[in-house]
């Protein structure tokens, strides 16, 4: 069992929401990791049978999920829009999932999916009367309900408190010890961090990495920094430092200051209060020029 | 049929606030029928502009409407409508048992206070007469406005334009488009059935049947093979 991207794009007119993605999903949970915007829903909804790919091919298990329902017998999404059907009960919303999926015994797998997700204690109660936690199991409950070989989650952690986001993070490796394919999305990198050992990440649309956690992440934090730096003598400063190893260039500005490109973040902010103290030069400000999530994932992009 | 569809979208249906709009309409048909064969007025008077004016012309397509659009447009816009198509289940089956609980809502709320409209009038034969073309026509108009609900982001604005317009306006303009107007073409299987005097119609039976044939199957086509290649539009956060 295995979900396989083979060159996929996907555009809109003139705009590129996904550019020539390849890649397979084995057994086992994957972090689908990106910025907002960077198109990991189109991906997502490729996957499900949701979108057409305008190139390449996605297949589930060798077959294309695209015009092709029998794929859900096999596939479960628990998309990201909260949207379900508040006047059923969680029991009733899961049982009609159950036998939607033409499963020999309904009620047995119903069971069975809400005690998955501990949802049968308030399994008789309406669903709009839910908190966001609640119906987020819910739903996932509804899309195990068939025990699917391949499980794909939008932000499944979206608007989840740190407890029932543990418990959704047990339940997903859970679901890939038992050798299912776990896709999730997720904007925020500490979430793939606790839950996944293999990440593809996204960024405009590319596939910009993809494989271990922590090589990555070792990526991720090892790559150049900028930084800006007032002091009282800047040019003197700038001396100083192209004579440290971490500095890998200095421009000089009359107006900001100083920008330096480090090699990496840690060997530079404890050289320079040295240099500093050395040369008598008094250091007005140093600000990280670039540390938001989009540049960590445009810097994964170039390497 | 899929009883499992069926049942949720009619609960669906019956728990939206908009389903209470379905009540006035036809209680104030009746209730002008009433009012009218209580003063005593000749039927011959009263049955055009409140069979024809009111009942067939507004108060059938408005119903169909609501319903036709409430089934399948309401869980597209709101998103529900992922939940039954991530599973192993053939469009048409999904589209059949949507387009059987709107075309049975319809026939309920808009044909059985036709039949009663014209059983006051004239007699069984009249209200049967007229309570069989509605079920015709809901079949019709819910088959047509499911199929809108899939073709355009505002199945209900599209759909009032197409009973506002195109049977409204034209069809009192120029005659030839009353051909292609589910409300002549019901019209015309009254007259057809019920054989009154009350109710007239320069359609034959056999093009009317056709037609009301034409737009049922059409539509119900149309929504299957939409469905087939349904959409979710990327990127939301």
């Amino acid at each position: 069992m295995k979900v396989e991207l083979d060159g996929v794009s996907k555009w809109y007119g003139n705009l590129v929401a996904v550019n020539d993605i390849s890649m397979v999903l084995a057994p086992g949970v994957t972090g689908l990791l990106g910025p907002n915007g960077a198109g990991k829903t189109t991906v997502l909804h490729m996957m499900a049978g949701f979108l057409a790919p305008s190139r390449g091919q996605v297949l589930v298990d060798g077959e294309p999920s695209w015009r092709n329902p029998p794929v859900y017998a096999k596939l479960g999404l628990v998309s990201e829009r909260e949207a379900v059907h508040g006047f059923l009960t969680a029991y009733e919303f899961v049982l009609a999932s159950a036998k939607m999926q033409r499963l020999a015994d309904p009620v047995a797998a119903t069971r069975r999916a809400l005690d998955l997700v501990e949802m049968t204690s308030a399994q008789d109660r309406r669903i709009e009367t839910y908190s966001k936690g609640m119906r987020q199991r819910t739903r996932v409950a509804a899309a195990l309900v068939h025990d699917p070989k391949v499980l794909l989650l939008d932000e499944p952690f979206n608007g989840m408190d740190p407890r029932q986001r543990l418990h959704m993070m047990e339940l997903l490796h859970r679901m890939g010890e038992q050798g299912r394919v776990v896709l999730f999305s997720s904007h925020i990198l500490e979430e793939v961090e606790q839950v996944s050992g293999t990440v593809q990440v996204i960024v405009s649309g590319r596939l910009a990495a993809s494989g271990d956690y922590r090589s990555i992440r070792r990526l991720m934090t090892n790559r150049p920094h900028v930084f800006t730096v007032q002091s009282s003598d800047d040019r003197r400063l700038a001396v100083a430092l192209m004579g440290e190893t971490s500095v890998a260039g200095v421009d000089v500005d009359a107006k900001l200051g100083l920008t330096v490109r480090a090699a990496d973040y840690g060997t530079f902010t404890r050289a320079l209060p040295k240099i500093a103290l050395s040369t008598g030069i008094r250091v007005h400000r140093l600000i990280p020029a670039d540390e938001s999530l989009e540049s960590v994932f445009s810097y994964l992009l170039a390497a | 049929m899929n009883l499992t569809i069926a049942s949720i979208t009619l609960r669906g249906l019956l728990g939206r606030a908009r389903f209470l709009f379905l009540l006035p309409l036809p209680v104030i048909m009746l209730g002008l029928a009433w009012l009218a064969d209580s003063l005593g007025a000749a039927p011959a008077d009263w049955v055009g502009p409140i069979v024809g004016g009111l009942g067939v012309a507004v108060v059938l397509p408005v119903m169909a409407l609501i319903v036709g659009t409430g089934v399948l447009g309401s869980e597209i816009d709101d998103g529900t409508v992922v939940h039954i198509l991530t599973k192993p289940l053939p469009r048409r089956e999904i589209i059949l048992a949507k387009l059987a609980v709107a075309t049975g809502v319809t026939a309920l709320v808009a044909g059985i206070p036709l039949f009663l409209v014209g059983l006051l009038a004239e007699g069984v034969r009249l209200g049967l007469g007229l309570f069989v073309a509605a079920v015709a026509g809901s079949l019709a108009y819910c088959a047509l406005f499911l199929a809108l609900s899939l073709l355009t982001r505002r199945p209900v604005l599209v759909g009032l334009a197409y009973v506002l317009l195109w049977e409204g306006l034209l069809g009192n303009l120029l005659k030839g488009t009353r051909l292609l107007s589910i409300q002549q073409n019901v019209v015309a299987l009254a007259d057809a059935i019920s054989g009154s005097d009350l109710v007239k119609s320069t359609i034959s039976t056999p093009f009317a049947v056709g037609a009301v044939v034409v737009f049922a199957v059409g539509g119900t086509w149309l929504a299957i093979d939409r469905l087939r290649s349904f959409s979710v539009a990327g990127e939301t956060s």
